[in-house]
């Protein structure tokens, strides 16, 4: 559904007894063509419009907002929602849908997504798409559902069993939930390979404008691996078990090679103020909103102050860290966590730069001020 | 001159990986005789479970997608999903179904998913070397149970058959075995029944089938076979436990 039709009915996604607008105030979204939205709901929006229409969920804060929507919505357009048993269930029913070919998601929240490792394991074994979304929650353990960013070694590393990775893509406003949802799709159909959208309940849950488009027009390749019963074709087969002789290593290498090809191809990050900066802050995701106010603070005291801020956390923009390393020499890594995106950071860097962190691991009232984080400048400035 | 035996097209002209006197490969046959009768090879989405089982793939010329362990109700509900217009069913044995997977399974039953289940119950965990599974009777040795398994500490073998019975979304639950003539064409005819249902689009079907394991029970695959009758079928009675539709 794209703009014409959010224009037309008015209704899609801003039905005031769920989004808790007045109705005057939908009626002028729609007619600027913008939408006031959670960032869970421009996930939810995204996908409709990237196609999905099977949605396989289990409840969790904060992410909730995600399978309510879709609940709401898929009925409306033919498509599948299923509330399942747990998290394990419900990405092998994303992974048995996309075997078949459709666009199929699931959403999560740390220790859902903990659960979905299995699954998340199988379906970059087996090569499958699909896209999982983590509106991440503190940790480890049940934890708080406060903002945090613990969950980056777990997304990036492949968070599974047997070294495999997945496309990971940090949202850091609502307008990215809905680009970064779609193009998640996208990758995943591309690369034949699970991704998944990295946010938080800041993002998650805050509501700021969306302008909607319809799903781009992307060059993919036709799923001929699908099954879908053999219809007097060869029969197909998706599995990720390999016993033969040099079979698993190959496929290994395999993998990896798409991998490279992701480095390569598929590394995206903002750059702000970052051309003539003394030190340049690190930060993906929401804590790089505060960051940039904190910046923005810094460059009218006379700091050449810079943002660089990864959008693909994997496959992850080492060159642009190389790059920007080459003439400034501090990096500050700032993020809701002890300290994970920084080894990254760390092998992306030029020798001789100096990495800073300052990290708040999550919890009520965990999350930094701009001021914080300026004193955090100040000092390594 | 006429034949009038064949292998069904269903399966492929292969040697199986299963030991002297196992019965999946008899399971394997009845499954694909089904298949035939109802003319499904086509348009059939097989989903392959792990252990003796998972080798579904090279045995069934169908297409298949692979479970993890325990999973495959739940991979069978997203495949049936996207794709309803296809026949899909799993084929899981009793460590798959019964231990790890026994969440997916009563719930892709309870919401009457519109899929086949065929479930292997041979006593024991096959592939991974005869370790004690929840189907394994009280007694029983395993490399798991070296004492015999007691019901005070493991408890008692589980039911699946009758359990999923119990269920408002189970539209047909049986359970046969293969161990002689007459069971074998009990056997044929309720899973081709079990089929029926999903054909008809009438709802969740599930078949137990007792099965034997000679290389885990230690047997010869003459006194496996005689198992089956002498001590399984006691505790475990062959029958339909529920037909809603009277099919």
């Amino acid at each position: 559904m794209g703009n014409e039709e959010c224009r037309k009915t008015g209704e899609f996604c801003l039905d005031p007894r769920t989004v808790y607008l007045a109705p005057d105030f939908v009626e002028a979204c729609v007619q600027n063509n913008r939408l006031f939205v959670k960032g869970n709901e421009a996930v939810a929006m995204a996908a409709l419009e990237a196609g999905c229409r099977y949605y396989f969920g289990y409840p969790i804060t904060p992410q909730s907002d995600i399978p309510e929507f879709l609940s709401r919505e898929l009925p409306k357009l033919d498509g599948e929602f299923i509330q399942a048993e747990s998290e394990v269930a419900s990405i092998n029913m994303l992974l048995g849908a996309s075997a078949t070919g459709v666009r199929a998601m699931t959403s999560s929240s740390s220790p859902g997504i903990s659960l979905k490792q299995e699954g998340i394991s199988y379906m970059a074994g087996s090569e499958l798409p699909g896209v999982i979304v983590n509106i991440s929650r503190s940790g480890p353990g049940l934890g708080g559902i406060d903002a945090s960013q613990a969950d980056y070694f777990q997304s990036v590393k492949g968070g599974g069993h047997g070294g495999y990775r997945i496309v990971v893509l940090a949202p850091a406003s609502v307008q990215e939930m809905y680009d970064l949802t779609m193009l998640a799709f996208d990758l995943a159909d591309l690369y034949r390979m699970p991704a998944m959208v990295l946010a938080d309940s800041v993002i998650g849950q805050m509501k700021e404008a969306v302008v909607p488009h319809p799903r781009p027009a992307v060059d993919l390749p036709a799923k001929e691996w699908a099954v879908q019963g053999k219809g007097g074709g060869e029969q197909r087969i998706v599995k990720s078990l390999y016993l033969g002789d040099g079979e698993l290593e190959a496929h290994n290498w395999k993998l990896y090679a798409k991998y490279e090809q992701l480095r390569g191809k598929e590394v995206r990050w903002e750059e702000f103020l970052a051309d003539d900066a003394d030190l340049v802050v690190t930060a993906f995701g929401s804590v790089s909103r505060i960051a940039k106010t904190a910046i923005m603070q810094a460059r009218e005291e006379g700091l050449k102050v810079g943002l660089l801020r990864p959008i693909t956390l994997f496959p992850f923009p080492a060159q642009a860290y190389a790059r920007i390393t080459g003439r400034c020499k501090k990096v500050l890594d700032i993020e809701l966590n002890t300290g994970q995106m920084i080894e990254d950071v760390r092998l992306s860097v030029t020798k001789d730069t100096e990495v800073f962190f300052y990290g708040r691991p999550p919890g009520a009232g965990s999350l930094p001020t701009p001021e914080e984080l300026l004193e955090q400048i100040r000092k390594h400035y | 001159m006429q034949q009038v035996f064949h292998r069904p097209v269903s399966l492929k002209d292969v040697q199986t990986h299963f030991c002297p006197g196992c019965h999946h490969g008899t399971i394997h046959r009845l499954v694909a005789e089904a298949m035939d009768h109802f003319e499904l090879q086509q348009r059939t989405i097989g989903v392959a479970s792990v252990g003796c089982s998972v080798f579904l793939y090279a045995y069934f010329d169908v297409d298949v997608v692979e479970a993890p362990h325990g999973r495959a109700s739940a991979v069978a509900t997203g495949v049936k999903r996207a794709r309803p217009d296809s026949f899909v069913f799993t084929y899981q044995g009793d460590g798959d179904l019964a231990a790890i997977g026994t969440a997916e399974i009563i719930h892709a039953a309870n919401r009457g998913e519109d899929i086949t289940v065929v479930f292997v119950n041979n006593t024991t965990y096959g592939m991974t070397g005869g370790q004690m599974a929840p189907t394994t009777l009280v007694g029983q040795k395993t490399s798991t149970s070296p004492y015999g398994r007691q019901r005070e500490k493991d408890g008692a073998p589980i039911r699946m058959a009758e359990l999923l019975a119990q269920l408002e979304g189970v539209a047909y639950s049986c359970r046969v075995a293969v161990d002689s003539p007459k069971n074998l064409m009990v056997a044929e005819r309720q899973i081709k029944t079990a089929f029926r249902y999903q054909v008809e689009g009438k709802g969740f079907s599930f078949v137990e089938v007792l099965s034997s394991c000679p290389t885990n029970w230690g047997m010869d695959p003459i006194k496996a076979n005689e198992r089956v009758g002498a001590e399984m079928i006691p505790y475990f009675p062959l029958g339909v436990f529920k037909n809603v539709g009277n099919l």
